[in-house]
């Protein structure tokens, strides 16, 4: 059991899906505390998602299949933890939007309200928190509609929106922003940011990782279903394997190492900010152009 | 203009009556790589279903290689333009990744009646986007992104001019994205006119001559993707963000828009010469 400070703790997870020849999660080691945002990087079919399920209980509890080692979070095993109980602690938005909506319900606001009435909140209280996300979400005008009838970007932001009223402790994001428009993205990580703010601990897979960067704290990197780095995201995307990996990097750090560009503890730059102050420094040192057009 | 594969006259079209998605559209399509750009619901995916054939003009005329999509049918248009879906679920149903994409060759050619030709098609389209060995597959036991290259190749087999794209790049991960930008190369390279509706302002910037910003339901600006793109104000307003890279030239004060780190190392350094 990890201190109090440790939410999540893993060690050496594997898991196999119920006829899948090779396994998807092999022997990952990590822990994550309360509070902490971590980004989760990969090519596609590196286990991320999989990931997410384990954290979530959907394994074993709905894909079956085989899985040793130990996950706890609050120090409690995940896997036999009581539903009601997991479902209060993690809340997972899905990949595909279409796959989280109930499909149940015939309104933006009943479908939002669903996770809730499950839960058995007190009506005002219901109302209040609902009304609260669909503004969040700027759905507030879409209440009325059928889920089925939103875009992509909305049915993305309304998925988001009825895992969060449900105010979990460990909020967990599959490629959450992967219908969204440029300004839909950043609103969602600006909501991510407010979310951190509030002490939730936060996961999120990402592919944009400009973005990513500016938000968590550290990366997890996980290639053919083993974890090859957790770290903060300078020391994640400075190493030279990670192009090999076919995992991609910010455009920025790509940018400093065609141009020879470290920071002064040695790292290659991984944010925006980062990258404009280097290369301003850059212009008023008189260095010669040899020096960085390497 | 001559050379216009696609013509788009006075285009108004609404799924309901008098709710106009699309509002009085005039432009032209040659065989310059375009992306097209736009918020979500800016009307991009009903466009290009509109070039497809898929919807009709409420109002306004569209042309296709000198055709008028409302003297065809979508089955002749095939032969011409291919759309692939943002979503594959919307356009697989086989049970084989091979038989997924015979089906188009299969249908636009029953004339021929040549299987041999629709399966040669096929192995070609899929040797493109490097499946070729995953034939006798269950399209849904491909991953997502392999899903959407397998209806790409389901277009490519149909060997149309024009070949549109509905986001690409969603759900595909750095390395996927680079690959299908290689791929789009290719078609070029091939003589395919290739239209992309995008969010990646990044993928944008590297692979498209022309960029034509969609906002609510009317072309907001359109031209030159450098010169788009270093138009802050429309991308702004569009609910669009400049591509990283031009973000970065302007944090500097760049007098180019860079949109490859190529471009931006060589703006960088005359830049830096000015300065000194």
């Amino acid at each position: 059991m990890g201190d109090v400070s440790t939410k999540i703790s893993i060690e050496h997870l594997t898991y196999k899906y119920p006829f899948a020849k090779n396994v998807s999660l092999e022997d990952i080691t990590l822990s994550i505390d309360a509070g902490q945002s971590i980004g989760i990087i990969g090519r596609n079919g590196a286990g991320k998602s999989t990931l997410c399920y384990v954290l979530s209980g959907l394994i074993p509890r709905f894909f079956h299949g085989k899985i040793t080692g130990k996950v706890t979070i609050d120090g409690e095993d995940v896997p036999t933890m009581p539903l009601e109980k997991l479902i209060r602690k993690v809340g997972l938005v899905l990949q595909n939007p279409f796959s989280q909506i109930s499909g149940a319900k015939m309104t933006v606001y009943e479908e939002v309200a669903f996770g809730l009435e499950n839960l058995g909140i007190e009506k005002d209280e219901m109302h209040e928190r609902i009304d609260t996300v669909l503004r969040q979400f700027d759905l507030y005008k879409k209440k009325d509609e059928n889920p089925f009838e939103l875009s992509g970007g909305q049915l993305q932001r309304l998925a988001i929106a009825s895992v969060l009223v449900l105010k979990p402790e460990i909020l967990i994001l599959d490629e959450p922003t992967s219908q969204l428009d440029p300004r839909g993205t950043t609103e969602v990580f600006e909501t991510i940011s407010q979310l951190k703010t509030l002490g939730i601990t936060i996961l999120i897979v990402e592919h944009k990782f400009e973005k990513l960067v500016e938000y968590v704290d550290k990366i997890a990197l996980l290639h053919e279903g083993k974890l090859l780095g957790y770290d903060t995201a300078e020391h994640i995307f400075s190493t030279s394997e990670i192009e090999t990996y076919g995992v991609g990097q910010p455009i920025y750090t790509a940018l400093c190492k065609r141009m020879g560009l470290k920071k002064a503890n040695g790292y290659y730059p991984v944010s925006f900010g980062e990258t404009v102050a280097l290369l301003n420094g850059l212009k008023g040192s008189g260095m010669d152009r040899r020096t960085y057009n390497g | 203009m001559v050379d216009a594969i696609i013509k788009v006259d006075g285009l108004w079209f609404a799924y309901k009556e008098d709710e106009y998605v699309l509002q009085n559209i005039d432009i032209q399509f040659d065989d310059k790589p375009t992306a097209i750009v736009g918020q979500n619901g800016a009307g991009k995916t009903t466009f290009v279903k509109v070039l497809k054939g898929l919807l009709k003009p409420s109002k306004g005329d569209v042309w296709i290689a000198g055709t008028n999509t409302k003297e065809t049918t979508v089955a002749q248009l095939s032969k011409i333009i291919g759309l692939v879906f943002q979503n594959p679920s919307d356009q697989m149903f086989k049970s084989k990744v091979i038989d997924e994409v015979m089906f188009g060759p299969l249908n636009i050619w029953k004339d021929k009646k040549d299987k041999n030709f629709a399966y040669e098609q096929s192995i070609k389209a899929l040797k493109i986007v490097e499946l070729d060995n995953r034939l006798e597959e269950h399209p849904y036991d491909l991953t997502l992104s392999e899903r959407k290259l397998l209806c790409l190749a389901s277009i490519i087999a149909m060997d149309p001019k024009i070949i549109i794209l509905d986001e690409p790049t969603i759900a595909q991960d750095r390395f996927s994205t680079r690959k299908l930008a290689e791929i789009i190369k290719e078609l070029i390279k091939d003589g395919k006119v290739i239209l992309t509706i995008t969010h990646d302002m990044d993928f944008v910037a590297e692979n498209f001559e022309r960029t034509v910003i969609f906002y609510q339901g009317r072309v907001l600006d359109d031209g030159p993707t450098e010169k788009v793109l270093s138009n802050e104000e429309n991308v702004v307003t569009a609910h669009l963000e400049l591509p990283n890279l031009v973000k970065l030239a302007k944090a500097l004060d760049f007098k180019t828009t860079p949109l490859t780190i190529d471009d931006f190392v060589e703006g960088f350094s005359t830049y830096k010469k000015a300065e000194g």
